[in-house]
């Protein structure tokens, strides 16, 4: 959107985001996070970049954003030039032992995976850094121009982020240590990867963005891209207008209103209401927007995604969120 | 403010729900709303049902914590000054309001400090830099906790009604399950594998497949640190599957009723059901759904969908012969009725989604609630306040 919201410069990318080869797109629940990380790996594959997009949450729902079946771990194209898949920590590991140490594949991985499950569960970031190290070694590999990672919610991400460096310090020797160097090298390069906040207008998602990013400012090496602010009403009026507006909305007028409409006058009150209503939805928004804009550094672009007035969700929906982004990042 | 001697609860109503239960679990996606949904029906339950009403929230709103007087951490309860109720216009409320919010760190400790054999234990398992990692991020660790300081405070006997507010889940499923995975943790035969008997149990590890393997890959320090570990918290065994096996009882209680909050959206929506029916095949206790921030049924309204077209098409003629002179410039006037029509239809094909999924929904509990999208959020108990008139009109 590139009406209103005049103190959100969109315009200072520092290194372009979708040249970036590695974006982890995180965010509250709720607020769209997979819509935008579906939307972005679209539009990449668009201008004719190879594109992987991968689920970070096996229960995750990105296969509906592409109406294609359920994803695996391996990647499958589901639109000209973009994969998809899900991540499992499970086939990450066997990859891992395969590619990694040269151990054969192992035939029965079930009791192999209910004891990395139990190491997983007491000792941190090993679970995580599988995640990572899988999304690290895809970008490092270049198997694709961009991966785009719907990685975990904001309460989690971090320790998804900082996995190779706990890593780094729990386990001193072997070839897993070995490994975390290339891993925190990848992750904190800004011309390779990049941290995305998807957030939408409101109290809570705003306020949990803000404590985000100062997080991860703090306590990982990884550049924050951009935050997209996703669900952001329209402004209907400009000032004059709004007073025209006001004027409609007083009695007298309201019944030659009801005559040009040729409803009655219930129906033209309603129809006035619901006008009033997006206003001030859309301007108790604006206030939270302002803390937020506040709150990020100002190189840090801020993306606006429009709310959108649809029937469904649904390819058609990423389609129309990737527009969205488009415009914004001027492609 | 509520009169002595009122009318008794209508019958298959969110009042009667609550006035026939101990314990209201309020569950759901992520940013339906669940804590001020919990907040709200418990401020209204100490308004109109009396006794020792305690709200337990995970993570509020800053400023709603701010206005129940919770501190930032810790997990003490804290009651609701009369004169904050007083403020929100509750002159005389029948019962007390009392909030708590949930420190998942403070509970592990005090958890660890009461089931570990003795006090040396305790502080041993406490140092372990492994089980910083376990409070704080342990497999369900936010949703075992939570269940687990319910039971601690149902048992110490001092509310009436206790409205419980849910950590959000990656799976709204999860914390069902906690108190079982926890038992299961403990009972697991790898963990006894682990830790079993004899000092040098990591030498004789060492045989073994597994251990060559997880040692190529981690280093036998670092196993020796996890199999330290495993061993001190093991200690804890009999005390937390005991527990555990007392919190799943208390949920299956007939005292026990789950409240299942939405919003109207395709994604909730989806973690609502499969919540619904998740609850069902597990024979917990399904009081209400809350179908949260609705948007208002005029929306569906057919004729101010008429009044929306003809206003989009409003020309400046026509503004112009109808006495609307006075509000400004015929194109001008034009314009604002033009944008007045079109958002009226955008946030018309909103509502209209939105009433399909309430009626898919609407079979699925025995109370359905409708709580119409405030305008500006709710940070205080005047707003708690009017949320909760909402849901007990519906």
């Amino acid at each position: 959107m590139s009406d209103g919201w005049d103190s959100a410069p969109s315009d200072r990318v520092t290194v372009p985001l979708l040249d970036r080869r590695l974006l982890l797109v995180t965010g509250k629940g709720g607020t769209g996070k997979t819509s935008v990380t579906a939307a972005l790996a679209l539009l990449a594959a668009q201008h004719g970049t190879k594109v992987l997009a991968c689920e970070v949450d096996a229960k995750g729902n990105l296969a509906d954003f592409y109406e294609t079946s359920r994803l695996d771990f391996k990647p499958r194209e589901v639109q000209r030039k973009l994969f998809a898949m899900s991540m499992s920590t499970e086939e990450s590991l066997q990859e891992y032992l395969r590619l990694q140490l040269h151990l054969p594949a192992i035939a029965r991985i079930g009791p192999l995976a209910r004891a990395f499950d139990f190491v997983a569960t007491a000792a941190p970031g090993v679970r995580e850094i599988l995640t990572v190290g899988k999304l690290a070694y895809e970008a490092r590999e270049r198997h694709y121009g961009l991966v785009v990672a719907d990685a975990s919610a904001s309460g989690h991400v971090i320790g998804q982020l900082v996995a190779p460096r706990a890593i780094d310090e729990l386990v001193r020797v072997g070839p897993i240590h070995d490994q975390t160097g290339w891993m925190l090298d990848v992750l904190g390069d800004p011309v390779v990867t990049g941290l995305v906040i998807v957030t939408t207008p409101e109290e809570m998602p705003v306020n949990e963005t803000i404590e985000l990013v100062q997080r991860v400012r703090a306590e990982t090496d990884v550049d924050l891209a951009a935050i997209v602010v996703n669900r952001v009403l329209p402004e209907l009026f400009s000032r004059v207008d709004e007073e025209v507006f006001e004027r409609l909305r007083e009695p007298a007028m309201a019944s030659a209103v009801a005559r040009v409409s040729g409803g009655d006058d219930a129906a033209t009150a309603a129809v006035f209401e619901a006008a009033r209503l997006a206003v001030t939805l859309r301007r108790t928004r604006a206030g939270h927007l302002d803390r937020l804009r506040e709150a990020v550094p100002s190189e840090v672009p801020m993306l606006f995604v429009p709310y959108l007035f649809t029937r469904g969700h649904g390819l058609r929906t990423t389609a129309q969120t990737a527009e969205a982004l488009s415009a914004e990042l001027g492609y | 403010m509520t009169p002595p001697g009122r009318p008794r609860p209508r019958v298959g109503s969110f009042e009667q729900l609550l006035a026939a239960k101990e314990i209201v679990i309020c569950c759901g996606a992520g940013g339906v709303g669940k804590t001020t949904v919990a907040a709200a029906a418990a401020t209204m339950a100490t308004l109109s049902l009396g006794g020792s009403v305690l709200v337990l929230t995970i993570d509020p709103a800053r400023r709603l914590a701010d206005a129940l007087g919770l501190e930032a951490l810790g997990n003490a309860e804290t009651r609701v000054p009369t004169e904050v109720l007083e403020r929100a216009g509750i002159e005389n409320p029948r019962g007390q309001l009392w909030a708590a919010m949930l420190d998942t760190k403070q509970s592990w400790d005090d958890l660890v400090r009461s089931h570990a054999p003795n006090p040396h234990t305790a502080q041993r398992i406490l140092e372990n830099p492994l089980y910083q990692n376990v409070s704080g991020r342990f497999v369900q660790s936010h949703e075992y906790i939570a269940m687990e300081r319910l039971y601690e405070i149902h048992r110490s006997g001092r509310y009436d009604l206790i409205v419980v507010d849910t950590p959000p889940t990656r799976n709204a499923i999860d914390f069902l399950a906690a108190p079982d995975r926890m038992a299961d943790f403990f009972s697991s035969r790898l963990l006894r594998w682990i830790t079993g008997p004899g000092r040098s149990r990591v030498v004789n590890l060492a045989t073994r497949p597994f251990y060559q393997v997880a040692d190529r890959l981690l280093g036998s320090q670092f196993l020796e640190d996890i199999a330290e570990f495993f061993l001190l918290f093991q200690t804890m065994y009999p005390g937390f599957v005991e527990r555990a096996t007392a919190v799943k009882r208390l949920l299956h209680d007939r005292r026990t009723t789950f409240v299942v909050v939405t919003t109207l959206e395709a994604a909730p929506v989806r973690e609502a059901e499969f919540f619904l029916s998740a609850l069902a095949d597990q024979k917990f206790h399904t009081g209400a759904l809350v179908l949260n921030k609705v948007l208002p049924a005029y929306l569906i309204d057919p004729q101010a969908a008429r009044v929306s077209e003809r206003l989009a098409v409003a020309a400046p003629e026509a503004v112009a012969t109808a006495g609307l002179a006075d509000a400004g410039p015929p194109e001008t006037v034009a314009r604002v009725l033009r944008e007045v029509g079109e958002s009226f239809a955008n946030f018309e094909v909103v509502a209209k989604r939105e009433a399909e999924l309430r009626a898919e929904l609407a079979q699925a509990a025995e109370v359905v609630v409708s709580v119409p999208s405030f305008e500006t959020d709710i940070f205080d108990v005047a707003g708690l306040l009017r949320l909760g008139k909402a849901i007990w009109e519906s």
